[in-house]
């Protein structure tokens, strides 16, 4: 259980309490991932199975490393090759998986909505691991535990200081690119604002939602006015997979309006301001391959965090914590 | 608080850790283990003070300290599921071979034994040392598994509705001291 909850399907259900008890136990959690011996038997014979229907290298890596370190079973079911060509529901294709008695689902899917249609049907806890342009919290709860861990080593503690996410309180986070088809700037916006930071969004009109506003975002369209003064810039993918008709003319005008190199990041951004990046990387469009690599960027940081927080998600949800009713 | 009682004070503590010292190493030269076999490892969090302690008394006797290591067992407990709160996880730190070492594992109060089951699941995993003993400051009786120490330093009679706490100057306390107190609920 997460606080009230026995699924995570988004950060928009989770208030600040129940946001806070799962960056905590990650921040523990993480202590695992510095031993010699990365392996503990906390979930011994409990079952995850890692239900993808949307190409995934890092999450779905991240949640097996995740559910292995702490001796749970991982099943990997993957749609190419699956009986989803045959014909078969998502519904049915959960209720079987089901059938194998695992303790979590954690899914991923194109549809908005598809893990919380599962959760209402199937019996185990379900972890949404990306749903079309909705959510992906576990992103946004790894994203919020890497800016604390950023702000806290840059407040004088050493590298391997616990986070202090009372230091997220007053930062602002400029998100900048697909915003209109990110899931994980909506988890982003769901969850910053709760912990204490102000969030401002850029990109291309075209890739900005109408009304955004009412989530608490400040609304730019030009890159030096979204990033001056923030204290963490989070940079987005280009959806191409999700775009039937182009949003912008080419990748070549957006690099150089929405675009981050070495020089723009010298000139416009703060002396300490941190890089952030979801993954996978489009080099040259939205991040220079030289700001990518530099001393900016925490992106490496957010992927071992992400093992961290996925830990603690699947610790709450598997049966420790609370017990089950 | 008038129901707080003493049953160790500092120099009794003191005189504990001496004694557990003296003892280990008899049983390093009955044994026959070579001097620098020795290794201790402190169990979190009680035992690590302790563990420190223990570790210079044996350097003093012997010459050189052996090495020190911690084992952090929040993720090795078999109630994680009835505790009803989400573990706080410390650093399990043991930087040598533990393979053919004789490993003392120190803890400060062994009451059920559950720790110590812990402590040896998570110990064993690093290696297979010689052979394991368990050295505590305060054996109180109540073992729920078939566990017991080799040294302990006192051993303490205290009713189930009573903790037995160890209290060091390193944890901040004003003085070492062992205290008997009835569990707050």
């Amino acid at each position: 259980m997460i606080g009230r909850h026995r699924h995570l399907i988004g950060l928009e259900e989770l208030d600040r309490g129940e946001i806070l008890q799962v960056l905590q136990l990650a921040a523990s959690m993480k202590e695992v991932l510095r031993r010699p011996l990365k392996k503990v038997p906390t979930l011994r014979g409990k079952a995850v199975v890692n239900l993808f229907f949307e190409a995934s290298t890092r999450t779905r890596s991240s949640f097996e490393t995740a559910a292995k370190i702490l001796s749970a079973d991982a099943l990997n079911w993957t749609a190419a090759g699956s009986s989803v060509s045959k014909g078969e529901t998502l519904v049915d294709t959960a209720r079987n998986l089901e059938a194998m008695r695992p303790d979590v689902l954690v899914i991923r899917h194109a549809a908005s909505g598809a893990p919380r249609l599962v959760a209402e049907r199937v019996g185990c806890a379900v972890v949404n691991a990306g749903d079309g342009a909705h959510e992906h919290p576990s992103q946004g709860l790894l994203d919020a535990f890497t800016l604390a861990e950023h702000f806290t080593r840059a407040a004088g503690g050493g590298p391997e200081a616990a986070p202090d996410f009372g230091l997220l309180a007053g930062k602002t986070v400029a998100i900048v690119g697909d915003v209109s088809h990110s899931r994980v700037a909506r988890s982003g916006l769901h969850c910053l604002p709760k912990l204490g930071a102000k969030v401002r969004v850029c990109g291309p009109p075209t890739m900005i939602p109408a009304g955004i506003e009412r989530m608490g975002a400040e609304v730019h369209h030009a890159l030096p006015d979204a990033v001056k003064g923030a204290d963490a810039v989070m940079m987005l993918r280009i959806q191409h997979e999700r775009i039937g008709d182009p949003l912008i003319p080419g990748t070549r005008e957006y690099s150089k309006f929405w675009g981050l190199n070495a020089r723009k990041a010298e000139e416009w951004l703060s002396p300490g301001a941190c890089i952030l990046h979801p993954g996978p990387i489009n080099r040259g469009v939205e991040l220079a391959p030289e700001v990518a690599d530099g001393p900016r960027s925490v992106i490496l940081d957010q992927v071992q965090n992400g093992v961290a927080v996925r830990m603690a998600v699947l610790y709450l949800l598997a049966g420790g914590g609370e017990a089950h009713v | 608080m008038s129901a707080e009682r003493v049953v160790l004070d500092a120099r009794a503590v003191q005189a504990a850790v001496r004694k557990l010292a003296a003892e280990i190493l008899e049983a390093v030269r009955a044994a026959g283990a070579a001097p620098g076999e020795l290794a201790v490892v402190g169990v979190r969090r009680g035992g690590i003070h302790l563990a420190e302690r223990l570790r210079a008394e044996l350097g003093r006797a012997a010459g050189a300290p052996p090495p020190l290591g911690t084992l952090d067992i929040a993720l090795y407990r078999d109630d994680l599921a009835s505790r009803g709160s989400a573990p706080v996880v410390g650093p399990t730190d043991i930087r040598f071979p533990i393979q053919g070492r004789t490993i003392v594992l120190v803890d400060d109060v062994l009451f059920t034994g559950r720790t110590i089951r812990a402590a040896l699941d998570e110990l064993v995993d690093f290696g297979r040392p010689r052979r394991v003993w368990l050295a505590v400051l305060v054996d109180r009786g109540g073992r729920e598994l078939p566990i017991a120490a080799d040294f302990a330093g006192a051993r303490v009679e205290a009713g189930g509705g009573e903790d037995v706490q160890v209290r060091l100057v390193e944890a901040g306390a004003a003085a070492d001291a062992v205290i008997v107190r009835p569990r707050a609920t």
